[in-house]
Formats: structure tokens, sequence, C-alpha cells
């Protein structure tokens, strides 16, 4: 079996200048998504009642997108990662709505068969790289153990594609540096193994939660583009999960914002930030400091998200929004379209 | 910007090594040489009254040390520190200037101790320097603090637990405000807080400034909330400041090719789809630093001087506020064209 790995040259090549990919479609309508999720809802049940972390959300990721997800602490966005990879800690569990890769369901998938699409179908990229990787092994053995676990190749075929996939993710001397343990890497040098290893079966997928979050500046840079450039490169499609909007703004192609368990707003990413439809998208942008702007204060969202355990009934972002009137209070919106954008605000419909 | 006569906190050439080295037995046994980490090698800078410095740099910069050097949990190995004109470094804890400095520590879970009511945490300073002697004095003036913060008198009965991340750094704010500072240390106060709370608690820090004629040093990795609240900035790159500036003149027209490539690298909501300039290398073993300029092995204009002379911070030519520690800025190498501002 022979695996389709661009040669490095190839790869500068491709990477200089980005041509615009088919697929990228804006709603996501005009291509055959990758992941469909409808209706997901993660319960954690808790002696006395059941906290609903993730409420009915739904989305797709077309192959070569980059899905955006946003939102503070709690909002949910990192139990959307963990149900498409079916990596729920009990006793939570999936309460309802269904996930589809292709036309396959993946949701209710017994443990055994969501192992094998985890990893061959499915990467994960996690925040931090030092608990992703096993200290007592090598890089080496981990990748190749990853790759013979998913793909049928001889240790040496294995040995060969765990060197290409390293130079691949830019470590430099990868035949020094396989046979190192995680402990001699640093920490973006860490993270580009934790994404090697992400992409070691050729995933249709990725899932990366908080890849840059724990690193510095400079080397988030150069995560980031490397992320981007390897989507471009394989068709990967990635759901990146971040509080970082700045990230966002430079790698995502459309951006879903979270909010109490919901998503609040959905659409192409330039759109969501200059124009959001959303109380809270606006209140969460204008709360960015930049560095382009001069600003005097920044715009305050006041009060805080609400715990899972007391979230107010209708709009869950009404008590602390500006335009709040009598239905907010009543009725809980659904995702409607504004311009090019989907919002769940009531202020939208006349 | 504020600017007085004396400055209210100076640093002059301040260094502070750390003894690293393994054990004498395995020194002897393994032939392993002593090592030394030089966490802040030389940095001098000053802040006036109503001033806010910040300091910016990538994890293992120094400028943690630099925090902690001021407001004396470490003693510098050299240099002066001078705090309204006396020094502060050797003499042991003058409890006039600790009154007068305080400090904000990142994490609001870790700083502040679970088992004390929020207002025994705020009331400690003040009993700690007798800054109020009865018990009624001390409830009135934590209820008094709690409110400048935005919490509630009422807060103070409650445990740390009760309150959320940003809620809690208020709470550690009111604490350092108890013994009327004139001086703070905010090391990453914001870094463990959600964007819409981090502005919550950005807008108050600002309000406390301008009410209490506050002067802040703040350190942060993150370079756009130092852009929104400092009043000069600092950036720091393997225990030295390479380039000290106002902070539009930093962040529109940066000199140093470090600053330059550090405000390259930040995500920003306006750059939208825009290819971003590569960065080449990461921050070397501060154990073993490059010899002469600790950039020169990631910096595009380094050549023979860079590899062989330790920069020093001077005045750029023309403006007297702007300071680089750069040869290639001295000697007119760097093309000015090379940086676009974000």
């Amino acid at each position: 079996m022979t695996l389709p790995i661009p040669e490095v040259d190839r790869l500068q090549q491709r990477s200089d200048r980005a041509a615009p990919i088919a697929g990228r479609a804006t709603l996501a309508n005009t291509v055959a998504p990758l992941l469909t999720v409808e209706e997901l809802r993660v319960e954690f049940p808790s002696r006395d009642v059941t906290l609903v972390a993730v409420d009915g959300v739904s989305f797709s990721i077309t192959p070569g997108e980059v899905l955006g997800v946003v939102g503070e602490s709690g909002a949910g966005k990192s139990v959307t990662g963990a149900a498409v990879i079916g990596l729920i800690d009990p006793p939570g569990r999936i309460a309802g709505g269904r996930i589809m890769l292709g036309d396959r369901r993946i949701d209710n998938l017994p443990p055994e068969a969501m192992r094998r699409v985890r990893g061959r179908e499915i990467g994960a990229v996690f925040q931090d790289p030092l608990t992703s990787l096993n200290p007592l092994y090598t890089v080496g053995r981990q990748l190749i153990e990853t790759i013979t676990t998913h793909l049928d190749l001889s240790p040496r075929a294995a040995h060969k594609r765990a060197l290409e996939l390293l130079a691949e993710v830019g470590i430099p001397a990868p035949k020094r540096r396989i046979d190192q343990y995680p402990h001699q890497f640093s920490g973006g040098m860490r993270q580009r193994v934790v994404i090697a290893l992400a992409l070691a079966a050729s995933p249709k997928l990725i899932i990366a939660d908080e890849p840059t979050t724990a690193l510095d500046v400079s080397i988030q840079a150069q995560i980031i583009m490397l992320l981007k450039r390897l989507c471009r490169d394989h068709g990967t499609a990635v759901m990146l999960i971040t509080h970082d909007m700045g990230v966002i703004a430079e790698t995502a192609d459309r951006v879903a914002v979270m909010y109490a368990g919901r998503i609040v707003e959905i659409g192409p990413v330039s759109d969501v930030i200059h124009r959001p439809a959303h109380p809270y998208t606006r209140g969460l942008m204008g709360s960015i400091p930049s560095i382009a702007a001069d600003r005097e204060s920044l715009a305050q969202i006041d009060g805080t998200m609400p715990r899972l355990n007391a979230i107010p009934p209708g709009c869950a972002f009404h008590p602390r929004c500006p335009h709040v009137f009598d239905r907010c209070r009543r009725e809980r919106p659904e995702l409607m379209p504004v311009g090019p954008t989907f919002a769940a605000c009531w202020l939208h419909v006349h | 910007m504020p600017t007085s006569a004396q400055p209210l906190v100076e640093l002059e050439n301040v260094a502070r090594y750390f003894d690293v080295s393994p054990p004498w037995l395995n020194r002897i046994l393994e032939r392993q040489r002593r090592q030394v980490l030089k966490a802040v090698d030389g940095v001098s800078f000053s802040v006036a009254k109503g001033e806010t410095l910040g300091l910016v740099g990538e994890s293992g910069c120094g400028k943690s040390t630099v925090a902690r050097l001021i407001v004396g949990l470490y003693r510098p190995t050299r240099g002066e520190i001078r705090f309204a004109g006396r020094r502060i470094d050797a003499a042991g804890p003058d409890p006039a200037v600790r009154r007068a400095m305080q400090m904000i520590f990142q994490d609001p879970y870790a700083s502040l101790n679970p088992r004390w009511r929020v207002a025994d945490i705020v009331a400690e300073p003040i009993r700690a320097h007798g800054l109020a002697r009865s018990s009624r004095d001390i409830n009135a003036r934590v209820g008094s603090l709690l409110e400048q913060v935005g919490l509630a008198s009422a807060d103070g009965a409650k445990y740390p637990h009760q309150f959320s991340g940003g809620q809690r750094q208020r709470i550690s704010i009111a604490r350092a405000l108890a013994t009327q500072p004139a001086f703070l240390i905010c090391d990453e106060p914001t870094s463990a807080l959600d964007v819409s709370v981090q502005a919550q608690v950005l807008n108050l820090m600002r309000r406390l400034q301008r009410e209490l004629g506050l002067s802040y040093l703040f350190i942060s990795h993150n370079l756009a909330v130092v852009h929104h609240v400092a009043d000069r900035v600092g950036a720091m790159y393997l225990g030295r400041i390479v380039e000290l500036a106002p902070v539009n003149v930093l962040f529109t027209s940066p000199q140093h090719p470090y600053t330059r490539m550090l405000l390259a690298a930040v995500p920003d909501l306006t750059r939208t789809g825009m290819p971003r300039t590569a960065v080449a290398g990461e921050v070397p073993n501060p154990l073993d630093p490059p010899k002469g300029c600790a950039f020169h092995p990631r910096c595009p204009y380094a050549d023979e001087r860079c590899r062989r002379e330790v920069p020093r911070l001077k005045h750029v030519a023309g403006d007297a506020d702007v300071t680089v520690a750069c040869h290639a800025v001295e000697e007119g190498r760097l093309a000015q064209e090379a940086f676009t501002a974000a």
C-alpha cells in the first residue's frame, strides 16, 4: 500500500501562495459535508441534577475547510469536540442528536469500532503537548506504533513514514530527532510531534482543541501556519477549538460562536468578526484588545456566563444583553439567517 | 504622558543569576560543570508616577524575575533598585516601601487562600501593617475596598470558591489596594481570564489608576493587552531589554528585529485571511545563550559584529524616548520598509 505523501520540495512550492481550493463554500451546502453534527445534546448526570453541557448544536464541515469554534470557558466547545471523537468522559453521555462522518453515523458506534475511526479517520491535537506524548517512549516509537495500528505497513515502511511525517511538520534533522524522547523537544517542537501523530494515518478530519494556547506567540504563529498548510495540501478538514479570536481570524474559513452550550452565531469568519449579528458576538469582539486599534476603554459585557446548573430560560444571554426584550425571556431563539451568517437572536425577527 | 522630575521606581543595570548546577557529587563523579542561569542580565528602566510600563516577552525571558526583584522576593546579583529615590535592593524589608508596593498575580485560583473568607483576605495587609486597629475600622475599610473593585461589601463573608475567575482577580486587586500603594506590579493579571472578563478587569485597572494615581508595571505575554494598557513598553529577550519605547512608537514603528518579529506574529482580528510572515526558530536554551547579541541566530540582519559583541541599549537618532539594543539599528543597516505595521 502506498500513501500519498507529498515530497518536501513540492510542499514548499505549493505553500508559497494559497490557491483558493474548491469546496470552501460559505454555507456548506454546495459540497457534500465531511462531518455533520445534528441537534447534538451532551449531558452530565450528577446526583441531584443533570447538567446539559451541549444543547442542540448543529453544524457541518466540508472537506478542506477550517471551522473555528470559539467561546469562553464552559461554553461547551471542548465537549462538542470530545463528542465528535467519542471521548466524552463518563458519566457524561451523548443524549440526543447524531454525528455523521460522510454518510456514516459515528455517535452510536461500539467503543472498538470508534477506536478505529479515531486516529484513522479523525485525528486529534490537544492543548498540552506534554500530556499527549508518553514521556517513556521515543518520539519515533510513538509515531511508528500509531502508524502500524492504523495502517498495514511493515516496520521499515512505518519507520520511513515516521521520518516523512516529522519532516512534513517541520522538525529539523528528523533522522536524529526520531530517537529522542519528548523531554528533549521544546514546546513548539512537541506540538509539531503531536500534529505528526494526528496526521499519521492521513485522517480526513482533525479536531484541534486549543492547539496553540500553551505556546509563545512566535511559536503559535508557526503552528497556525503549519495547520493551514497541511489542510491545503491534504484537503484535511479541521475543527479548531479555541478561545483566541485572533487565531480564528487568521486560520478559519467559518466560525461558530458558542455560549452556554449552544451556537449563538455561525458564518464566514470575516462576516462574524466585522459584522456580528448576535449581541454576544458583538460584545465579545469589542472586548478583545487589538494592536491595530486605539481605544480608551474596552467594550464590556457585564456579568459572567451562567453556570450549567443555572441557565436562564429563553435566550441564555438575556440577563447580560443590552437589547433584551420580552420575547427573549420567554422563548429560546434558534439559529436564523441574518445576511451571510446565522444568529440565534430575536432581534432579527421582524 | 505623566512625567515628573523623579521616577517612582528605577532599576539600574539589575541582574539576577541562579545557580542551577548539578549536585556536588555529580559534578565530581560525572565531571559536570557549574551552571549559571542568567535570568535577568543588566536591566535598566524607570517608571514615573501615574505611568504604566508594559513588559513583554516570551516564556523564560525574565519578565517575572524582574517583578520578583522589585518586590524583594529575590535579591539582585548586581545592580540597584530605587523606590522614590531610596535604594531598596540591599536593605532588609522596609515596611514603608512594602506598603507602597503591592503585587497582583496571574492565577486568581492559586493566590487566594481557599480557607479564608474574602474579608479576612482583604484585611490581612491592613492588619499586618497595622493600618487600622479596631475591627470596626477594618470592616469599614474592607467594605469600601470591595466596593471600589466592583464587588458588594457583603461579599466579604463568602469564600473564594464562591466567585468566578474575574471576581477573584477583583479580590486580589482589593487586597493589593488595602495598603494604599503607589505602585502595583501586575504579573500576567488577566492571562487566566476569558476575554470578556479580561475586558472588565482591564477597564477596572484603568479606572483605579485614574482615581488613585497608581503606577503600574504590567507584565504580559499578550501584546494586544499591553498595547491597550501601557504608556511605555519594554520588550525583553533572554534576560535583557532589547527595546524600550512609548507604546505608540513601539507598536507602529518597532526598531529591534525581535520586536518586529513578535509584532508580526500576533494573531489579530484585522488580519483575516492575510498571509503571515514566517517566524524563524525558537528561543535558545537560556543556560547556553548565544554569544554576542542573544537574538543573532534568529535575526535576518545578523553579521560578524552581532555574533561577537553584546549590543547596549542606546537612544535611536532623532528620538529621545526610544532606546534599542541592536547593532544593525545603530549602524543603519536595517531597512525601515522591512516592517509593515499590522
